[in-house]
């Protein structure tokens, strides 16, 4: 009996896996990548929650989703209770969940990361989002009394949608207006479907839809109608209109067939479905060789999308090293798994194609190695004089940053921008030097990513209530 | 959804016109502007020009020429059906200044993008000379509306069936010399041709205008599918254009480009003519 009398050891759990595609199946399709936590898994996994009195985790959380507190009702099983919480402060749990950069944000801070592994807090957010998708009680927040205020919202991305969200549920008439023929911004037409499935996308949509807003695709603002005629019958506009330019790297061969930017290469894959040619019309050069330029979470999305468009050969070329890649990580042990080649610390030259037919053959590259530390503090890349080398391919794909598309604002007088064409707004509230007209988001800040527009679009959606209700 | 409340043949059913009711694109609509059209949920975004548009009624009108799946596709709506998205205007707008006389050339379905921009030109006080053309006499189209929208019209056709046996280069060329103070050109057209109008009328030092026709995705300056190179730099045609100064343009560059996918339509043109009308087709319509 003595046994009995000690309290037995609690026994350690570890960080609880989550069941994924093995990587040699999943290469060649376009199926999500990791299958969700199981209910007994998603348990387990609360279980390492600690409870922290002062959380650390939430102070990583851009809008400190109470994650204690919904960690606790997944540990007792109470998976409605989980996303109410979560609710409260992000409404797009499922999407967060999957792209979030967490072991820089919410995980990164997580006490048990100090010691073990940290966590699985992303994870878990999208477990009790995708059970409540798939198994939950229809459920709708509550609705204040209309307040007879009109908001016109720009833009479908994460940002825009936080702020349509919010401004629904305090009453006002809220219309989103979409340049593309769906909604949902980089979610929808960046980011591809093995990483975020359309259909979660489109099912917050349409809850937007539920809720009562007003989504009108096909409305480039800035050509079908502008702005000041938009803020002739809304009393407001918020413009969440993200970074939609490319950037080319400006080497001489850009025009060859088979030269990408990244945006052209994800929407054709996915907006258009082009992967499932010629059963959809739209097409895309399926390569056997592709170079994707860059290192960030868009580089690994278009490395990874040659494998599954039948690529034999996908490499990522960066100018740094492997410490310095700014993508997820998990996206990056994702395209190591997948065979993703990398070819670190190489700067592309020129392309090389041929002349008659105009497609890509090849690109010309020059080694580089890391230098002192710059203004960013990262170890800047020089070039080794005579160290040029060529690669083989067919294919290549631009995914060195974005820039701001001066569609919208070069038709908007009265817009103060910065030097690189991003609109200028208060960082604590999104207001710009435009009267009743909000921002947020990337055009804001330059590609970021989609928790940080939703907090952009968090504040100004606080600020537009303050000014519809109270005039300020 | 975007309904066709007028359709017609022409051309020997080689290009088609299309009435389509899409009211706020109409309200906006300006010469030289295009939208982008789907037909349905698997369909290709396919930029067209507005040929005409009617603000009162709130109708767009769009004049193809079947060249692949996509157009084929569109060929088989009718009155009364729909497409599933329309989007715009986009583009810049002509110009339209008054600066004396000008020539307008036309070739193919290049002359029903011409139309409201010579009509435009006359509108603002211009003198218009035209000159359409065609493969052969029953490929010609839109010479009433054309007549119309100009000061003087000329036709010529490829196989000497109508008109001016020969190129419209040749009548550009003749007007050019006969008129020294023509002060703008505007050539739309196919490639080769708009690049030979180019050829003549910098010879003459005339100002040239060309609406180019790069393959697009999105038309707002996002993807950087149209790039085209204008005298040494990289323009989007969605937003920056499609209008260009003519003697800039790289007109080989943008020739390799058009080519990008020509395997690709080959094969869906292939199934869908193998589809469509067997009841097999997936295209939806
Ligand atoms: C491939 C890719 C992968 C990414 N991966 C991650 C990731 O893993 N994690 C992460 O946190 N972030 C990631 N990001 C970044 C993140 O997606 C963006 O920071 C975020 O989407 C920005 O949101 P937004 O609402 O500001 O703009 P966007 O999502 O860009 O949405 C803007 C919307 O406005 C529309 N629009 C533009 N102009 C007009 C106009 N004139 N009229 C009407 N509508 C207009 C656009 O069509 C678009 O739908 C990724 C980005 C890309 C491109
Ligand atoms: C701004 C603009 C205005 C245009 N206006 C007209 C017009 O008024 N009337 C008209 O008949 N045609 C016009 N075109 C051309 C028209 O868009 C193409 O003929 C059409 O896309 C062909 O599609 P398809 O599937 O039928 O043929 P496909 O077999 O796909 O292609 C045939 C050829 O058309 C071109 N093409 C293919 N896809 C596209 C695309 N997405 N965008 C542009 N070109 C493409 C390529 O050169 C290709 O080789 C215009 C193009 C542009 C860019
Ligand atoms: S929103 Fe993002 S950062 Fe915040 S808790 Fe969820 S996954 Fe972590
Ligand atoms: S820091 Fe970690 S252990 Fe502590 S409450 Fe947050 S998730 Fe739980
Ligand atoms: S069509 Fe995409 S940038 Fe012009």
């Amino acid at each position: 009996m003595s046994e009995e009398v000690k309290a037995p050891k609690k026994e350690k759990i570890p960080r609880q896996k989550m069941p994924e595609q093995p990587a040699n199946v999943r290469r060649h399709n376009f199926e999500e990548v990791p299958n969700g936590y199981t209910p007994e898994l998603a348990m387990k996994e609360a279980e390492r929650c600690i409870q922290c009195k002062d959380p650390r985790c939430r102070q990583g959380c851009p809008v400190e989703v109470e994650i204690p507190a919904f960690i606790a009702k997944i540990k007792e099983g109470d998976f409605e209770g989980a996303i109410r919480k979560i609710w409260e402060k992000n409404a797009l749990p499922a999407v967060c969940g999957r792209v979030c950069p967490q072991e820089v944000q919410c995980e990164g801070m997580c006490i048990m990361g100090k010691k073990d592994a940290p966590v699985a807090i992303g994870n878990l957010e999208r477990f009790a989002a995708d059970q409540q998708r798939k198994h939950g009680r229809d459920i709708l927040p509550p609705k204040a009394a209309p307040t007879g205020k009109k908001v016109a919202v720009v833009g479908s991305g994460p940002s825009g949608l936080t702020v349509a969200g919010d401004l629904i549920l305090k009453g006002h008439d809220v219309t989103v207006f979409e340049a593309l023929h769906l909604p949902g911004g980089v979610l929808i037409y960046g980011i591809p479907e093995f990483r975020l499935p359309k259909e979660i996308v489109a099912s917050e949509c349409h809850y937007l839809e539920r809720l009562g807003g007003k989504i009108e695709v096909n409305s480039v603002i800035g050509r079908s109608e502008t702005v000041d005629e938009l803020l002739e019958h809304f009393d407001v506009v918020y413009l969440g209109v993200g970074a939609g330019l490319p950037v080319f790297l400006k080497i001489p061969g850009e025009h060859f067939i088979g030269v990408y930017s990244a945006n052209e290469y994800l929407t054709r894959s996915n907006l258009m479905k082009a992967y499932d040619f010629p059963n959809y019309d739209t097409p895309i050069v399926k390569g056997k060789n592709v170079a994707t330029f860059g290192g960030g979470n868009v580089a690994m999305d278009s490395a990874r999308t040659a494998l599954r468009l039948g690529a034999e050969h996908s490499y990522i070329i960066y100018r740094r090293s492997r410490d310095e890649l700014p993508a997820r990580g998990a996206e990056v042990h994702h395209a190591e798994e997948e065979g993703v080649e990398f070819l670190f610390l190489s700067n592309p030259l020129r392309f090389l194609g041929d002349d008659a037919t105009g497609r890509l053959t090849g690109v010309e590259c020059l080694k580089m190695e890391l230098g002192e530390p710059d203004a960013s503090g990262r170890r800047r890349p020089v070039p080794i004089p005579g160290s040029e080398f060529q690669v083989k391919i067919d294919t290549a794909v631009i995914a060195i940053g974005a820039g701001s598309n001066p569609l919208l604002t070069k038709s908007t007088p009265g817009l103060d921008l910065n030097k690189w064409g991003y609109i200028v707004a208060d960082p604590k509230t999104g207001k710009t030097m435009k009267p009743r007209v909000w921002a947020g988001g990337d055009i804001v800040t330059g590609s970021a990513t989609v928790i940080l527009a939703m907090g952009a679009g968090r504040l100004a959606s606080n600020s537009i209530h303050d000014y519809l209700t109270m005039g300020w | 959804m975007f309904e066709i409340v007028e359709r017609q043949e022409m051309a020997q059913g080689t290009i088609i016109s299309n009435w389509i009711k899409a009211p706020k694109i109409a309200a906006k609509a300006k010469p030289g502007q295009f939208v982008i059209l789907r037909a349905n949920d698997k369909g290709e975004r396919i930029p067209l020009t507005m040929a005409d548009s009617d603000p009162a009624k709130g109708l767009i009108n769009i004049i193809y020429m079947v060249v692949g799946k996509s157009t084929a596709l569109f060929k088989t709506l009718q009155v009364g059906q729909f497409y599933q998205d329309v989007i715009g205007p986009l583009g810049q707008p002509t110009h339209l200044d008054k600066v004396g006389k000008v020539i307008c050339v036309g070739g193919g379905t290049g002359i029903a993008v011409m139309h409201p921009i010579a009509r435009g030109l006359k509108q603002a006080g211009n003198f218009v000379y035209s000159v359409i053309g065609s493969r052969s006499k029953d490929l010609l189209i839109m010479e009433e509306r054309m007549k119309a929208a100009s000061d003087e019209l000329m036709i010529c056709t490829d196989d000497g069936t109508y008109g001016h046996h020969g190129f419209v280069t040749d009548k550009l060329r003749e007007t050019l010399e006969k008129h020294k103070d023509i002060a703008l050109a505007v050539c739309i057209g196919p490639v080769p041709m708009m690049k030979f109008c180019c050829k003549v009328t910098k010879e003459f030092g005339v100002k040239t205008l060309v609406s180019l026709n790069p393959i697009m995705v999105d038309g707002t300056g996002m993807c950087g599918c149209c790039r085209v190179k204008i005298g040494g730099q990289m323009k989007f045609a969605c937003v920056d254009g499609p209008e260009f100064d003519g003697h800039q343009v790289d007109w080989d560059e943008l020739n390799l480009r058009l080519r990008s996918y020509l395997v690709e339509e080959k094969v869906s043109y292939d199934q869908f003519k193998a589809g469509h009308g067997s009841g097999k087709c997936s295209c939806g319509s």
